[in-house]
């Protein structure tokens, strides 16, 4: 499904890191710095590696330094910050690359948004913002789904509700999904694998056991 | 009285803050959030002819589009089109003259808004174009309209550039700053006031409707 290898020469450091995921949820946790992010970008398209390879679900991403334009990837990538165009509702945001209308609707009643279509950012909370962020990313149907810190913006509450959410989706959705995250009971509870990063290395890497039966 | 100089300033001041502007938005876009080496001494080129005396502006588009000017010389030997001492060269200095106060509009409205806003849309399979066009566009414009007033402004106001490579020459080149030069000089004093009474008039009038747009358009922009 997913197998990357990349390295890239970052400011303090060489990051080089493989990963290979099926349709699980695999958790990059590390303090800040150690190369999450840069991750989730070079998968994605928005920063490219030196040098390694990135196929996905029998495409090829990434290879031998030619690189797939990002808008070609189907990768649904979640900001940290959401990201939502606040020149645009609800509906416009979500709508923006969504491949089917009714699948949109579906998602925004999945996510309990549906209510909120017309709105513009600005004017809802912050666990809505979330919600909306990731109708917005699944709803382009992609083959996967980066999260980069997806909840540390959130209260406790809506955290928790967050987390059963994504658990929910995944189960219904069936694609890879990268989180990152800085809090380690996040990634113990959201994570079939953890991987354990330092300073652009993998230190170790760990699989939840009993093995979830999706993954 | 005639009105001949008020038209050809309006037409030079249109057709100038439309080219200035395209060409603006797209130097603006592709500088805001590029880092290369040489970038301080591309943007210094930009911006030099705000800083220099139009005469000096005047003086060096004469050493290009002059008869003798390298492309000037090209242009006549090609297609017998003489830019200078022609509306040519009233537009060119209006061109030239504006351009900065468009980049700098053009480059600090593409820097304003979060950048993740373009990648989420790429994530999202637009491409370059469609990204431009539904993204950074309508976030920039704010500061991209404030750009337009100014270069229109400028473009309206020029003087000594356009003395320098259009000359006076009526009905061709006088355009309503020129007019007024040279009313003066005549003695023509009460055409020079009813020329500068317009131009003040317009001037006022765009700023107010700028300053009372934009904060129209800001409250709506305000991100939480």
């Amino acid at each position: 499904m997913l197998d990357v290898h990349i390295e890239k020469q970052l400011a303090h450091f060489n990051l080089t890191v493989s990963l290979a995921a099926r349709n699980e949820i695999i958790a990059l946790f590390g303090p800040s710095g150690s190369g999450k992010t840069t991750i989730l970008n070079a998968i994605s398209g928005l920063a490219k590696p030196d040098y390694g390879h990135i196929n996905l679900k029998g495409r090829r991403l990434f290879h031998g330094g030619k690189s797939m334009s990002v808008h070609e990837r189907k990768i649904g990538y979640l900001f940290q910050d959401y990201a939502l165009f606040p020149h645009m509702t609800v509906w416009k945001n979500i709508s923006y690359g969504m491949k089917s209308e009714r699948f949109a609707k579906d998602l925004m009643k999945e996510l309990d948004i549906e209510h909120l279509a017309a709105q513009y950012p600005r004017n809802i909370s912050g666990g809505e913002k979330q919600r909306v962020a990731l109708a917005r990313a699944l709803a382009t149907e992609p083959d996967l789904l980066l999260l980069d810190e997806p909840f540390s913006a959130l209260d406790e509450n809506t955290r928790v509700r967050a987390h059963d959410e994504l658990r929910r989706i995944h189960q219904l959705w069936h694609i890879p999904v990268i989180l990152v995250t800085h809090q380690h009971e996040e990634a113990e509870k959201l994570a079939d694998v953890i991987y354990y990063l330092e300073q652009g290395q993998v230190i170790r890497t760990k699989k939840k056991e009993p093995p979830s039966v999706y993954s | 009285m005639d009105y001949a100089p008020l038209w050809l300033s309006l037409k030079t001041a249109l057709i100038a803050t439309i080219i200035v502007f395209l060409a603006g938005t797209f130097f603006g876009r592709l500088l805001a959030r590029r880092q290369f080496p040489g970038k301080s001494a591309v943007e210094a080129i930009f911006l030099l002819p705000l800083v220099l005396p139009p005469t000096v502006v005047g003086f060096a588009l004469l050493y290009i589009f002059g008869k003798n000017g390298f492309i000037g010389r090209l242009l006549i030997d090609w297609f017998d089109f003489q830019i200078v001492f022609s509306w040519y060269g009233v537009l060119i200095a209006a061109i030239v003259v504006s351009f900065p106060l468009m980049y700098q509009s053009a480059a600090a409205a593409f820097q304003q808004y979060d950048p993740n806003l373009e990648r989420a849309a790429k994530t999202m399979g637009a491409s370059r174009w469609r990204v431009f066009r539904t993204i950074s566009f309508p976030l920039a414009w704010p500061g991209l309209l404030s750009g337009i007033v100014l270069t229109f402004a400028r473009a309206l106001g020029e003087f000594g550039a356009t003395l320098m490579v259009a000359g006076f020459i009526k009905g061709v080149t006088d355009t309503i700053p020129l007019a007024i030069y040279f009313a003066v000089e005549s003695g023509n004093m009460e055409t020079a006031k009813t020329w500068v009474f317009l131009i003040v008039g317009l001037g006022f009038t765009a700023i107010l409707w700028l300053n009372w747009w934009s904060r129209k358009k800001m409250q709506k922009h305000i991100q939480p």
